[in-house]
């Protein structure tokens, strides 16, 4: 797989990076480099392996549905880069 | 002091003989004195620490205290700390204060121990030379010319520096045994599940296991001990009693089982490293260990499915990072987009935007199968070949590294090349394995780590054979000359 600077442009805006025009055409080299190394995975028989997700093929435990934290807002809201009155503030979304 | 081992302070402070305000003193003191030349720590936390020790002192004054009680301990900056800023290494985090404390910190201020401050790391754990990190690169103490290695690279070159006896670290592909190695500490990574993820920011989710660094297995066996066990906050986290292992660092080591994997010694690794390792394999023969060469022949798969795997997870798990709720945001987003990109593409690094979209690559339609889903079948074959292999043995050994410590910036602009560092560690991340690195001997005055992995579960059988090398042999004493540092932070 050969990447070409349109290929980073989309991933970049799948990922939801901007990357500035300058940057694209070293980003297409590493990419090509990186996925080229994984593409040897490509010439593997994996036989009937089956695809591995986890290490300790653990199912997911489950808990008891009940309350286990209490109400922060106000210590995560102060971590943000925008908030008021209890709400996260962004650009206005619907004009 | 900062000479003397966890056990040896503890032993002190008990006796009364020093407090800990003046141990945690000390070591602030060479903090100051010799981290300008290392750049080992993001964040120092003097009056905090200080405040604690006092509290240790108390405690042991009032005749209690448990293992750790008033002994000095740093945290990889991947560690949620309450009311400490953590930043991951990264801008994104750069002013992130979390509102929780990690699992693993909690429990070892439950033991007592005394955090310094926050150690410095790759980005968001993504490098193997601590490059990569916005808080600029870590130095190696054995050459300031050198990287100490990654991702925990502060830890490392903290503890090896005596900075602080012991320190926390995290391993996705190895970083914390190869930083371990390339400045001479004693490092180890437990099973996956061992150590509870709450807390830990989480960069490959299926492959990521907190551990620690100290100056010998004796010292990493009480800080392992403090941090293991089930946490029902980490739905990864294994439910299973944590055996004493202090307990069993004394067994004897006669008819221990031992594999060379003749794939760690193949083409690539540098002859000196080799001789090295060879030597710290006939000392464990001279106890009765009983080596046997073995294979584990889908080794050469591990770095391509890995940096398949893990990019994916990152990808997915980096996705939250959005500008809104916590973290770096732009200035003057032009709409909700614009603020999702600028903030995502301002607040990561180069390697951290590299891992992303190939991670996005890889999970995207058409690709998936050819990727991800065959990389996940490579991992089974690989960790297939460990399964069989403990059949046979009862530890692995081998190097950690094909090379020592190369210099800074050598590699930084070639992402295969620095991938390539990973290539004996990154197979226990892929089958979940626990794995050591402990100081053999030296190349060209550079430290050199012995790699041994275990079976599941068995990091007490690994601490194990670690001290009783580091029983026979004094590599883990050897310290690094102090001048150059204090030349360079003067």
């Amino acid at each position: 797989m050969s990447f070409q600077s349109s290929d980073v442009s989309k991933m970049a805006h799948l990922s939801r990076l901007a990357i500035e025009d300058q940057d694209l055409t070293r980003f297409a080299h590493d990419l090509s480099d990186i996925l080229e190394m994984a593409g040897r995975l490509q010439e593997v028989d994996v036989g009937d392996a089956g695809p591995m997700a986890h290490p300790l093929d653990l199912t997911q435990r489950l808990r008891a549905d009940v309350v286990t934290e209490g109400d922060e807002r106000e210590a995560f809201q102060s971590q943000a880069p925008a908030a008021e009155d209890g709400l996260y503030l962004v650009p206005r979304v619907i004009e | 002091m900062h000479t003397k081992s966890l056990k040896e302070l503890s032993a002190l402070i008990r006796r009364r003989e020093v407090s800990s305000r003046e141990v945690v003193e000390h070591f602030l003191d060479r903090v100051r004195s010799l981290d300008p030349s290392l750049n080992g720590f993001v964040t120092v936390a003097e009056e905090r620490a200080l405040a604690r020790a006092q509290q240790a002192d108390e405690r042991l004054g009032a005749g209690q205290g448990p293992a750790l009680t008033g002994m000095p301990i740093a945290h990889k900056d991947i560690f949620c700390t309450r009311g400490l800023r953590t930043t991951c290494g990264s801008r994104m985090l750069a002013d992130f204060t979390p509102p929780f404390d990690a699992t693993a910190v909690q429990k070892l201020d439950t033991a007592g121990a005394v955090a310094l401050g926050k150690t410095n790391m790759d980005e968001f754990a993504m490098g193997s030379s601590n490059e990569t990190s916005y808080f600029g690169a870590v130095r190696n103490p054995w050459d300031l010319e050198r990287v100490p290695g990654g991702s925990s690279g502060g830890s490392a070159a903290a503890v090896a520096a005596g900075l602080v006896p012991a320190a926390t670290g995290t391993d996705t592909g190895g970083s914390i045994r190869q930083p371990a190695a390339l400045t001479g500490v004693t490092g180890i990574k437990p099973t996956y599940g061992r150590v509870s993820r709450y807390g830990m920011i989480a960069f490959a989710s299926s492959l990521d296991q907190g551990g620690c660094f100290a100056r010998s297995a004796e010292d990493a066996a009480v800080v392992l001990q403090a941090m293991a066990g089930f946490d029902p906050k980490d739905s990864t986290s294994v439910d299973q009693a944590v055996p004493d292992y202090a307990a069993g660092l004394e067994r004897e080591l006669k008819g221990l089982r031992m594999g060379l994997p003749r794939e760690y010694f193949a083409e690539g690794l540098e002859p000196g490293v080799k001789a090295v390792v060879q030597q710290a394999i006939e000392v464990l023969g001279e106890q009765g260990v009983e080596v046997v060469e073995v294979s584990l022949p889908h080794t050469e798969l591990a770095v391509p499915a890995y940096y398949v795997v893990a990019p994916a997870e990152a990808s997915s798990n980096l996705a939250r990072y959005d500008g809104v709720r916590y973290g770096y945001r732009c200035a003057d987003p032009l709409d909700l987009e614009d603020l999702y990109k600028r903030s995502r593409g301002e607040g990561f690094g180069r390697e951290v935007k590299r891992r992303i979209m190939v991670g996005t690559y890889v999970l995207s339609h058409g690709y998936y199968d050819a990727y991800y889903l065959q990389a996940q079948k490579v991992r089974r074959l690989i960790s297939d070949d460990f399964r069989r292999v403990f059949e046979q043995v009862d530890v692995i050994a081998g190097p950690v590294t094909q090379a020592p410590a190369f210099r800074l910036g050598e590699k930084i602009d070639d992402p295969v090349a620095m991938y390539l560092n990973d290539i004996y560690t990154i197979p226990a991340n892929l089958a979940g394995l626990p794995g050591m690195s402990v100081p053999a001997g030296f190349v060209d005055g550079l430290p050199v780590g012995l790699q041994l992995i275990g079976n599941y579960f068995g990091e007490g059988r690994l601490l194990n054979v670690a001290h009783r090398f580091q029983q026979a042999t004094d590599w883990h004493r050897r310290r690094p000359a102090e001048d150059a540092m204090r030349a360079e932070a003067s």
